[in-house]
């Protein structure tokens, strides 16, 4: 019941984002068909021809019902600038994504809870003022430029790591994947891991100040266990729900980690995309992103229900 | 008056935030008095120079002083950051003080509108409009409050749903004060301390926002120097001028760090206010 309440919640969600997108699209210049405006070898009476076959001398209501039930149904157009559909180029980029994108949760979170746990514990002490620092430090890093510098370091400087793609041309077996993941899944979980710690930091101090945590103390439980058992699992339920809350973070730092890492994703997708002004690719990874954030926030949303009871 | 240690602590990293903000913003403003070379001066014959006791921060690949570009840089970044953030933070108190007000379906229609933005990832969706709108500094600014302000819009709206309650919102109300008078004199006043740091801390993302768009070329448009766009040309040469790299994105980090400790500072001052 409570389930299908919240999934009917998002659905005016994704209808005002749909608006949204089309509106961008038929704010530009020329619309959809701005690229073939700018073309001299394409003939006025051409662009008039195409105008019609893709119904864009409908009023734009009529247009916005058929752009979103093809949508809908998985006919999302046609790449500008190879002419494939625009689904197919998508679902080729998602796995290299995918896998940049839990290979970089899985770094933030072996930063963040260590770090954020300790921070709590020692409260005010030298290693939470250090971590304070490194995680502000962490949050007004331009992600770009941290991406650069690790490159031109580690990479080019030193020579430790590949400096950029997902896996060597010949030899391309597991380590040589882990080799090539390390530095862009590092930049992606950077801002990440500076924020889920400072999170989880004050979800543990607000934990450990309340009374059972002194009962578990005064019947002698051991420290680490007062920690780790009673107060993590307490402070763990709202982490969870901000990892699924920064979703949309998480695309904004893929599209600029894949740009400078050329990793083959759909982030790099989508800045090629900008560069030719691919429009039809443009619109449907803002649809599908944003599609994905609303749907992971749904379930932070009830996976926090489900984590703590005292939530109605 | 004898403070504690942390509080000691706190006023004196604020003092010491405030007193960088206003160096950079300071420098900035004197880059035309301070700036050993014009921005824009070519010199082929000294092009790609390392850092030297001239040229400070070395040459980019058309000769000019890196230096001068940074400090003139600043002017655009930070201008950008500064207008943007107080636009984005009039915006978002405007809509959050009409969906906390008015209530009922305003309310829902504003904070849907809210959410959904919320919902588009931030930086794909800024540089979809530059690309299309192709902005110049003025358009870029609302472009990235336009997409900025929901955050202050919902916690602005909250304060006012509780400020509403109010006894002396409620006594205005019964004196036959009008709504939005009441607005004005007695709700934007109290929620003008949450407005600070949500503006604080809008400046630090707004000048990332507008460095990773000139990062992709589509933000701020050579010949004009921003430090985000500096990077843009610095990218492809940074195996051999790393220093290119280094300057204007070390500008950006002390500039967003320096905003961004200030906010935290201010934040928490203001919870330890209220706790006591």
């Amino acid at each position: 019941m409570l389930l299908l309440r919240r999934v009917a919640q998002s659905i005016p969600l994704l209808l005002i984002v749909s608006v949204l997108v089309f509106a961008l699209l038929h704010a530009a210049p020329g619309g959809p068909l701005a690229i073939y405006l700018e073309n001299p070898g394409v003939r006025p009476e051409d662009i008039e021809r195409l105008r019609k076959a893709l119904g864009l001398d409908q009023p734009l209501s009529i247009q916005y019902v058929r752009w979103l039930s093809a949508f809908i149904t998985g006919d999302w157009g046609f790449s500008l600038s190879d002419g494939r559909p625009v689904a197919q180029r998508m679902l080729e980029r998602a796995p290299a994504t995918l896998e940049l994108a839990g290979a970089s949760l899985i770094v933030a979170l072996l930063a963040a809870v260590p770090l954020g746990i300790v921070s709590a514990v020692r409260r005010g002490r030298w290693v939470d003022r250090v971590s304070g620092v490194i995680a502000l430090a962490g949050v007004s890093l331009p992600v770009f430029w941290f991406g650069l510098i690790l490159q031109l370091t580690l990479a080019i400087g030193l020579g430790w790591l590949p400096s950029s793609g997902r896996s060597a041309v010949f030899d391309s077996g597991f380590v040589d994947r882990i080799r090539h993941l390390i530095l862009p899944a590092t930049v992606l979980a950077g801002v990440h891991a500076a924020a889920w710690s400072r999170f989880l930091r004050s979800s543990m101090l607000g934990v450990l100040s309340q009374r059972f945590i002194l009962a578990a103390e005064g019947r002698g439980v051991p420290k680490r266990a007062v920690v780790l058992r009673h107060a993590l699992r307490n402070a763990a339920g709202p982490l969870v729900t901000i990892v699924f809350m920064d979703a949309a973070l998480l695309v904004s730092g893929a599209v600029v980690t894949e740009s400078v890492f050329a990793w083959p994703g759909l982030g790099a997708l989508f800045t090629e995309a900008i560069v030719r002004r691919d429009y039809p690719v443009l619109m449907a990874f803002l649809m599908v992103t944003s599609a994905a954030v609303i749907l992971l926030n749904l379930v932070a949303d009830l996976m926090h229900r489900a984590l703590d009871p005292r939530v109605a | 008056m004898s403070m504690d240690p942390g509080a000691q602590r706190a006023t004196f990293s604020v003092n010491a935030a405030l007193v960088v903000a206003g160096l950079l913003v300071l420098l900035a403003l004197a880059a035309p008095l301070i700036a050993p070379f014009a921005p824009d001066a070519i010199d082929l014959a000294g092009r790609r120079a390392a850092p030297s006791s001239v040229h400070w921060f070395g040459t980019d690949d058309l000769g000019r002083d890196l230096l001068s570009r940074v400090l003139y840089g600043a002017r655009v970044s930070l201008a950008i950051g500064i207008l943007a953030a107080a636009l984005t933070v009039a915006l978002g108190a405007g809509v959050g003080m009409v969906a906390g007000a008015a209530g009922r379906w305003i309310d829902a229609l504003l904070m849907r509108i809210a959410d959904a933005i919320l919902a588009v990832p931030r930086l794909p969706l800024l540089m979809i409009a530059s690309v299309i709108v192709r902005p110049g500094v003025p358009v870029l600014i609302l472009l990235v409050a336009a997409v900025s302000w929901m955050e202050t819009a919902r916690v602005v709206r909250a304060e006012v749903r509780s400020l509403v309650t109010r006894g002396f919102v409620e006594a205005a109300h019964a004196m036959g004060v009008k709504p939005l008078m009441s607005l004005w004199r007695h709700i934007l006043p109290n929620v003008i301390p949450t407005l600070v740091v949500a503006t604080t801390l809008a400046v630090g993302r707004s000048i990332l926002l507008e460095s990773a768009l000139s990062f992709f070329g589509v933000g701020v448009q050579p010949p004009t120097a921003s430090w985000g766009n500096m990077l843009y040309q610095a990218q492809s040469t940074m195996a051999t001028e790393p220093w290119l790299a280094l300057f204007p994105g070390a500008a950006i980090l002390i500039s967003v760090l320096t905003v961004n400790s200030l906010g935290e500072r201010l934040s928490i001052s203001r919870i330890g206010v209220r706790a006591s």
